[in-house]
């Protein structure tokens, strides 16, 4: 019998309200007429969407707060809310918000200005919240095809653009066939358990033993589906092509947000689901995580455009991600949940720096456009700088604190060789970023750059570059949100 | 005062903000004020918490950073040392810059970097922590990269801040491997204070091994120096204080402090006397052959950056701390007179073009004259005493190393004096007027010279002093250091002896003048090695990662005649280049799976996507 709870309702409501809003902006641009003021005021129902369900997820996390901590399920123990899926969620919320603080200049300088797009972001975290909160791989799955099928839509936003298409046509052929894969992967966990549910999962695998080729064939195809989401080596091939193509403001949001909650679901699949199984799908991430490592960072050191360069920077990133994986403490977890966070800000901020700027009436994409900001606009190149250095993992930035933590769980179990090994790539990384700073400090120009920045870029760089530095500086509470979201 | 010392980097903090972010709408005069008025502050600072500290370890923690890993400063006689000459020489050095970048555009970006430059250095050195010294570690390289670079115009300045940027990343990778490595051994906790107690082990010499890696990157000792005589790119001033007073010597006071570390550690301690004894005598040769002013001086700083390592390796850390100081207060009064002069002369650093400036620039010549005995070791000045420790010291622990100590220091007198005859002495060979430069600048060197004069005379009292925190293995053998200071005082006066009858020689070391000239092939060895061979092919190799070769996306018959071809070409050139060869394969083999599947086509990918599933099936059965 379908029942429908008030538990259930109450886990629902952030994704409910997300859904509803996303709906309500395309009524509304429906139904008023197109020349309102350029319709700057969709982008204020799209975030306030998302500020009603963060304050949903804080309700929820009271909620949790006060009673224990003792995870709720609803729909049949197809969703479960816990720490976890608030904190994934949050991050996810947050990198949309900034997302559609930075758009609205954006597209209009494009002339691409649509209220889809904003019920495209906000369909897109819909999606992300079933990824994040599934434990059951239909909803997962359902979850996730939202989410991809609006970032198809998203990466093509601009039609005009020949780069935009192709990207999305890449994006979507090979989505498709990771989907594919994913979907394969599931059909036989469900053929070994005759049940969806992850927790089901987790039940069969020790009787299947270490040895059973048929769990091993669902491992692998699910991780190639997941580390295909995650940007991982080697499905990571469609990253630099759609992360070149797609409009920025969407390449940021694609970098953090399908990154953040394709990763909390692949923590969810292996923690919850395959733990039993370490021993068959540890080898496999170690591989996915020294090869990320090394095409993303070697790569990157050539590329000339930014986004292209930022796009290998993110597999790196997802290389590092996975050795806090592979590592299999607390710390190393607790490492990867601060990661995603730092990450979400530092990569968001540094997307922004170049939607902020514009070059001959076009948006900056190469290496050479950002030449000489540091002496026409002293406080960007600034902040571009704690940017590059927080990616970079350079301490007392952010983007340390994450890198800390892995290599500190690396060497605590053991793992010296992955240490090692990231230890050198950070050294690589350094060199890439810092082939912008050498452009920003010391190249000069003829032509000036022109920034355009509203007043929703100035607010995402203030709260991007202060959290970017806050969370180097004064990590304790991140660290401790963390440390909660996984129950520690 | 004492619980204020996390103020102490603060103050330049500020100052750093204010000029990068307004400094555009400031008056110049105003920037006169600020930017050398900060590290006065902080000088003030410094002075007073180390009075009241007297000498006994204060540690003012602020909060838990990292688990484990305060954001903590410690106050010791160690650090007292290092945030007074950083804060004094550095206030100096800001003072003589007002004047000496008076002409300059960016007058803001310049002070602001250099205040940047003094915050992150106060960090490195009050921090209790590795973690922490690894903030202010890179930051300095930061600010070190902005300044170098500074004239922005010019291409060698970019390529020399790039440069030390690459060699630096190579040290700062030892580093991070080290640091991990002292986390393993304290569990976590990365403080100073808990690095005593610790016993000798593998993961023990294999973190002092790490973190030494990352002191030849930042102090430019073997086989990473080529980077710092590059360095002098950027502005006197910079040159003075980052590559000769601070920052280079960040590195000497890491392995100082890590002295509980490196003493349990002696192959790694002899590794490192031996390696700084190699540097110093090589960079004096090249000294000798400079012709450019400045480059004689980089050369010098690394060649006593090697003499400070020496003392460091024979568990002399105190003596090395003290060589640090001396060094600080003459080579930064050396770099400062060599601004003047240029200065003088209008942007001339050719010491070939000089000559006779002695009657024209009286107070820059008698300074630097001080500073050029005190750095030759002439008895009553700052040098003698710390070279001659640190050569007592070589001598009771690897004669070997004392003998290359004895013969640097003669070649140490001889380039140096070569310097100052060339300059100030005989025919003027240049037709620009000289002009003596204006109070802002000489009254720095003023306090310096007294400096030098004056310091030689508390080695006894410094090593008092960091008694409490160094190891120090003290053998007061009067007679035999007695002897040993005769023959090091005998080598000063052949060296400037020799430098007064053969300065204008062109082949001062007779058959290794060559060598000497080429810088011993070491920027040649890189260049061939990793700027051709892996730089320019593996950049190309990289750079066609995704260009597209691959038209057919995976003609499979294609590949593999293009593969036999290229492998003939290989065959037929391989024993002509084969170093080159090999650095440049191995980047194309690296690259080479990624080059033949990054094509911008779809059904490459996908095929990479099966390729790998069926790879990790494969696995199943492997195992």
């Amino acid at each position: 019998m379908i029942t429908y709870s008030a538990t259930d309702h109450f886990i629902l409501l952030p994704a409910l309200l997300l859904g509803m809003f996303g709906i309500a902006v395309l009524l509304l641009d429906f139904l008023f007429p197109k020349d309102i003021k350029g319709r700057g005021w969709l982008v204020g129902i799209a975030i306030s969407g998302l500020v009603f369900a963060g304050w949903q997820l804080w309700e929820q996390h009271r909620y949790l707060a006060e009673h224990g901590m003792t995870p709720l399920t609803g729909f049949n123990g197809a969703l479960v809310l816990d720490n976890f899926a608030i904190f994934f969620n949050g991050i996810v919320l947050v990198s949309a918000a900034l997302v559609m603080l930075i758009s609205y200049r954006y597209l209009e300088n494009e002339h691409e200005h649509h209220a889809e797009y904003y019920a495209l972001v906000l369909f897109a975290t819909f999606g992300a919240f079933f990824i994040i909160t599934g434990v059951d791989m239909v909803t997962i799955f359902i979850g996730l095809e939202t989410m991809a099928v609006s970032f198809y839509v998203l990466v093509g936003f601009l039609r005009g653009d020949k780069r935009s298409n192709e990207a999305a046509m890449k994006y979507l052929l090979l989505g498709g066939f990771s989907t594919g894969l994913l979907i394969y992967g599931f059909s036989i966990f469900y053929g070994l358990t005759g049940s969806t549910t992850l927790i089901a999962l987790a039940s069969v695998v020790p009787a299947r033993g270490p040895h059973d080729p048929l769990l091993y064939l669902g491992i692998v195809t699910t991780l190639a589906g997941l580390l295909f989401k995650i940007g991982a080596a080697p499905f990571h091939m469609w990253a630099p092509d759609t992360y070149e193509g797609a409009p920025t403001t969407v390449t940021a949001f694609l970098a953090v947000a399908s990154k953040t909650a394709s990763f909390a679901l692949l923590l969810r699949v292996l923690a919850v689901g395959l733990s039993g199984a370490r021993p068959q799908w540890e080898p496999l991430l170690t591989g996915a995580a020294v090869l990320s490592l090394t095409i993303g960072n070697l790569a990157a050191i050539t590329q000339s455009n930014v986004k292209r360069m930022l796009a290998y920077s993110s597999i790196a990133h997802a290389g590092y991600l996975l050795l806090g994986v592979v590592a299999g403490n607390d710390t190393g977890l607790i490492g990867v949940a601060i990661y995603l966070l730092t990450y979400a800000f530092m990569t968001i901020g540094a997307f922004l720096v170049l939607v902020a700027l514009r070059r001959k009436g076009a948006a900056v994409e190469t290496i050479d456009d950002l030449a000489a900001l540091s002496r026409r606009y002293p406080s960007y190149a600034l902040l571009m700088l704690v940017f590059l250095l927080s990616l970079a993992g350079i301490p007392p930035t952010a983007g340390f604190i994450g890198k800390y933590y892995i290599f500190l769980a690396l060497v605590e179990s053991g793992k010296y060789g992955l240490a090692i090994l990231g230890a050198l790539y950070v050294a690589v990384s350094l060199y890439y970023y810092f082939r912008l700073v050498r452009s920003m400090f010391f190249v000069e120009s003829t032509e000036a750059q022109v920034l355009a920045p509203s007043n929703g870029v100035r607010l995402a760089l203030a709260i991007t570059g202060m959290a970017t530095v806050a969370m180097g500086v004064l990590p304790e509470p991140f660290i401790r949100m963390a440390a909660a979201s996984l129950g520690r | 005062m004492v619980n204020l010392i996390w103020l102490i980097p603060l103050i330049p903090l500020g100052g750093a903000a204010v000029l990068l972010l307004l400094g555009r709408m400031l008056p110049k005069s105003l920037i006169k004020v600020v930017a050398p008025g900060t590290i006065f502050a902080a000088f003030l600072l410094s002075l007073g918490a180390v009075m009241e500290s007297g000498g006994k370890p204060h540690e003012v923690v602020l909060y838990e950073w990292l688990p484990k890993v305060d954001w903590g400063f410690l106050l010791d006689p160690l650090s007292s040392v290092m945030i007074l000459i950083i804060t004094g020489i550095g206030f100096l050095i800001h003072v003589y810059a007002t004047g000496y970048m008076d002409h300059e555009g960016g007058y803001y970006r310049f002070f602001g970097y250099l205040n940047l430059f003094v915050f992150f250095m106060l960090i490195l050195v009050l921090a209790n922590n590795y973690v922490l010294l690894f903030a202010g570690w890179e930051g300095v390289g930061l600010a070190s990269y902005l300044l170098i670079g500074f004239y922005f115009n010019k291409k060698s300045a970019g390529d020399a801040a790039k440069k030390a940027f690459l060699f630096n990343r190579v040290g700062d990778a030892g580093f991070i491997l080290g640091m991990f490595c002292v986390a393993a051994l304290t569990h976590g906790s990365l403080a100073f204070r808990d690095l005593h107690g610790l016993t000798a082990g593998p993961l023990l010499t294999a973190a002092a091994a790490l973190l030494f890696l990352g002191a030849t990157g930042k102090s430019a000792q073997l086989p990473l120096f080529v980077w710092l005589p590059d360095a002098m790119e950027g502005p006197t001033p910079v040159s003075a204080l980052i590559h000769a007073a601070t920052m280079v010597t960040a590195g000497v006071y890491m392995v100082a402090r890590s002295s509980a570390i490196y003493s349990l550690a002696p192959e790694v301690s002899a590794a490192i006397s031996c390696i700084g004894a190699t540097t110093a005598i090589m960079a004096a040769t090249i000294a000798m052959v400079q012709t450019d002013i400045k480059r004689v001086l980089a050369y010098s700083t690394v060649s006593q950056l090697g003499f400070m390592f020496m003392a460091a390796g024979v568990g002399a850390y105190w003596v090395a701390v003290f060589h640090l100081m001396t060094h600080a207060f003459f080579k930064a009064l050396l770099f400062l007179g060599a601004g003047s002069v240029i200065h003088g002369l209008h942007g001339e650093q050719d010491m070939l073009k000089m000559g006779g400036l002695r009657s024209e620039m009286p107070i820059t010549f008698w300074t630097m004259a001080i500073a050029a005995l005190a750095i030759a070791g002439v008895p009553g000045m700052a040098g003698f005493f710390s070279k001659d420790e640190i050569l007592f010291y070589a001598y009771l622990n690897f004669k070997s190393v004392f003998a290359v100590g004895l013969i640097t220091a003669a070649l140490t007198a001889f380039y140096m004096w070569r310097l100052m005859f060339l300059t100030f002495f005989g025919e003027k060979r240049t037709l620009v007027h000289a002009h003596e430069s204006p109070l802002v600048m000489t009254a720095p060197l003023i306090v310096l010279a007294l400096g030098c004069g004056g310091c030689s005379y508390y080695a006894a009292q410094l090593e008092r002093w960091l008694e409490p925190v160094l190891h120090s293995n003290h053998s007061p053998d009067i007679g035999l250091k007695h002897v040993l200071m005769a023959a090091s005082v005998f080598a000063a006066f052949t060296g400037i002896l020799l430098a007064r009858y053969f300065h204008a020689s062109t082949g001062p070391l007779g058959p290794l003048t060559k060598l000497a000239q080429h810088k011993w092939y070491l920027d040649d060895i890189y260049d061939f090695v990793f700027v051709r061979g892996l730089g320019m092919r593996g950049g190309e190799y990289l750079g066609s990662f995704d260009r597209r070769i691959l038209d057919g996306g995976i003609n499979g018959a294609g590949l593999v005649t293009r593969f036999v071809s290229r492998a003939s070409i290989w065959a037929d050139t391989w024993i002509v280049d084969g170093l080159v060869r090999i650095a440049g394969f191995s980047a194309m083999f690296a690259s080479l799976p990624a080059r033949i599947v990054q094509t911008g086509f779809v059904q490459s990918y996908a095929l990479v996507i099966v390729a790998a599933i069926a790879a990790a099936l494969g696995l199943f059965w492997v195992k």
